[in-house]
């Protein structure tokens, strides 16, 4: 169970009450009309994977509602920090897994048709 | 290599079980192949076993950096059905459905392959409509299905609630009886087995950390145990590590890898000769040949390469079939365990070229390619022995993300995958 910080509400509480929505940092590309297939396939459907501190967007959904960024190891689940959207955030100590080349902010906005969260399996 | 036959297990029983044949070798490396397959799933393994035997393909070796079926293979709960809404997963999962059905005598392994029929729960009046769409979708390609009403499911299925009382009532299901089960490890065992024999090297222990590539075209791997191996055409099927190993090749794929658990109950006697999934209450059951009560549901929503699941999912699984089968309140689960799937944005896999020349991946199945795994080995191996992909692989090419001709298996089938 992930106990979490919500930025918004100061406190620290269970996995179960937050949402997770999947890469953090994804900016809509500023000039739709200029983009091509390939970009617009990779802003709705390629997103980091990265075995390692990864950056994701959550939401406070039995809470206060409002969503927020967190910093946390993909290997040791190990939570580094939250903060809020338009924040920065620089985890302190070192992950057992360091983050990925290529992890840069990319600019596209999370697009929500592609959540897998309601997969059954099988 | 000896054949496996009624008479050899007297034979064996005879001479206290003390004289069978290892399976498969054990060899060391070679410096060199024309196919690299990486990941000993059932996925790999088939591959390996219809590039050798059905494209004659010799200097092929797979490499594993655990043991053979220790990934996904090994963790799921082999639910094998073919019902899939669209043309392309239809006809992709239902040549698996063909293979796995001479599997066992082909292979001359027994796989338990048991077309006990799987049930898809619908509760509401939508869930319904979706059914018989799907149903009928399924019956114009050729792959059996019928739609059921609430008393239908009941005798089916006694011990499940059909009153119409609960919270979400079961009004009927999709019912496709050639669907059913299989033992996991047996898959994987008789594709090495099978592999083995058609002189395929499998490696264990070995695991891929390098992917190396000259001028755009891949030449070979790195390895931590036995360094560089060079290769022709390497394959990947590397299930939930499929992004690390398109990294280590520099590009990244349309694929996310999630934890997904499953759950053993203690063996009880015998209560549930079908598989029974829903995708209202968010889960599914089974009962394997031991009598264990075999559990599972939805993925974790982060991404995670711990292979244990979160404990809400666990609490939502068991509210789930609580709802079906109040009758299992007192069974005490066994086992608990996770595996790492690698979902795609449309819920279908990816069997592709990449950006790399001679280097092809199989993978993206998910929480549903178990059921795959003969279907997907025969098109892979057909991929990777001409280079270009069959009328079956066309489809499920990774750049279906750039062109948007996506296989959108998701809320459109209303299936559990
Ligand atoms: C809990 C659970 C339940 C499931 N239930 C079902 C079900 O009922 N029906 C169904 O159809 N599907 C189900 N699935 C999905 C199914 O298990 C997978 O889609 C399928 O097994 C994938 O097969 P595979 O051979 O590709 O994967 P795996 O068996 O995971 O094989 C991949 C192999 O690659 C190896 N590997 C990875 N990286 C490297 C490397 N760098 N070097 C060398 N080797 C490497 C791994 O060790 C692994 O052995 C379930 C999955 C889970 C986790
Ligand atoms: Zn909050």
């Amino acid at each position: 169970m992930f106990l979490i910080y919500c930025p918004h509400c100061e406190e620290q509480r269970e996995e179960d009450e937050f949402h997770a929505s999947g890469q953090a940092h994804l900016a809509r590309p500023a000039d739709p009309d200029a983009c091509s297939d390939k970009e617009w396939g990779e802003f709705l459907y390629f997103r980091k994977n990265p075995r390692g501190l990864h950056r994701e967007l959550w939401q406070h959904t039995a809470g206060c509602r409002k969503y927020f960024n967190i910093a946390r190891d993909t290997v040791t689940y190990e939570i580094h920090g939250s903060y809020k959207v338009g924040e920065t955030y620089e985890p302190t100590f070192q992950s057992h897994t360091s983050e990925q080349p290529g992890s840069e902010q990319r600019d596209f906005k999370h697009h929500g048709s592609e959540q897998p969260s309601d997969d059954t399996a099988s | 290599m000896t054949r496996f036959s009624g008479f050899g297990l007297v034979k064996h029983a005879l001479q206290h079980q003390e004289n069978w044949q290892r399976m498969w070798r054990n060899p060391k490396p070679k410096s060199y192949y024309d196919f690299i397959v990486v990941g000993g799933g059932g996925h790999g393994l088939a591959t390996a076993y219809y590039l050798a035997k059905t494209h004659q393909k010799s200097n092929i070796a797979v490499l594993e950096k655990g043991w053979l079926g220790g990934g996904n293979t090994g963790r799921n709960t082999t639910i094998v059905r073919s019902n899939y809404l669209w043309d392309e997963a239809a006809h992709l999962y239902e040549h698996a459905m063909k293979l796995w059905e001479g599997l066992s005598q082909d292979l001359n392994y027994n796989v338990m392959f048991s077309q006990r029929g799987v049930m898809n729960m619908g509760h509401t009046l939508q869930d319904m409509r979706d059914i018989n769409r799907r149903v009928n979708a399924n019956r114009l390609n050729g792959i059996d299905g019928e739609v059921l009403d609430a008393k239908q499911c009941q005798e089916i299925v006694p011990i499940m609630d059909c009153s119409g009382s609960t919270r979400y009532p079961v009004l009927g299901a999709s019912w496709q009886p050639r669907a059913g089960v299989a033992r996991h490890d047996a898959v994987a065992w008789g594709y090495a087995r099978g592999a083995d024999q058609h002189g395929v090297d499998i490696i264990q222990q070995c695991e891929v950390d390098d992917i190396l590539v000259e001028d755009g075209v891949a030449v070979g791997v790195n390895t931590k145990q036995h360094g560089i191996i060079k290769a022709g055409r390497i394959g990947c099927v590397p299930a939930g590590h499929s992004g690390v190993l398109a990294k280590m090749a520099g590009f990244e794929l349309p694929v996310e890898s999630h934890p997904l658990q499953a759950f053993v109950s203690e063996p009880i006697k015998p209560i549930l000769d079908t598989v029974v999934m829903s995708n209202a209450v968010h889960g599914y059951m089974s009962q394997s040949d031991k009598g264990d009560l075999v559990i599972g549901a939805g993925i974790d929503g982060y991404v995670g390469y711990g292979q244990r699941g979160s404990y809400p999912v666990i609490e939502h699984t068991a509210q789930a079939i609580l709802e079906l089968f109040p009758i299992v309140s007192r069974v005490h689960m066994n086992r608990q365990w996770g595996g790492i799937v690698d979902t795609t944005p449309d819920a279908c896999p990816i069997l592709s070229a990449t950006p790399i020349e001679n280097l092809f991946f199989n993978c993206g199945w998910g929480t549903g390619g178990f059921k795959a795994t003969p279907g997907s080995g025969h098109v892979f191996a057909d991929l990777l022995a001409k280079g270009k992909p069959n009328k079956l692989a066309k489809a499920f090419s990774m750049f279906r993300f750039h062109d948007g001709a996506l296989i959108d298996e998701h809320g459109a089938a209303g299936v559990a995958h």
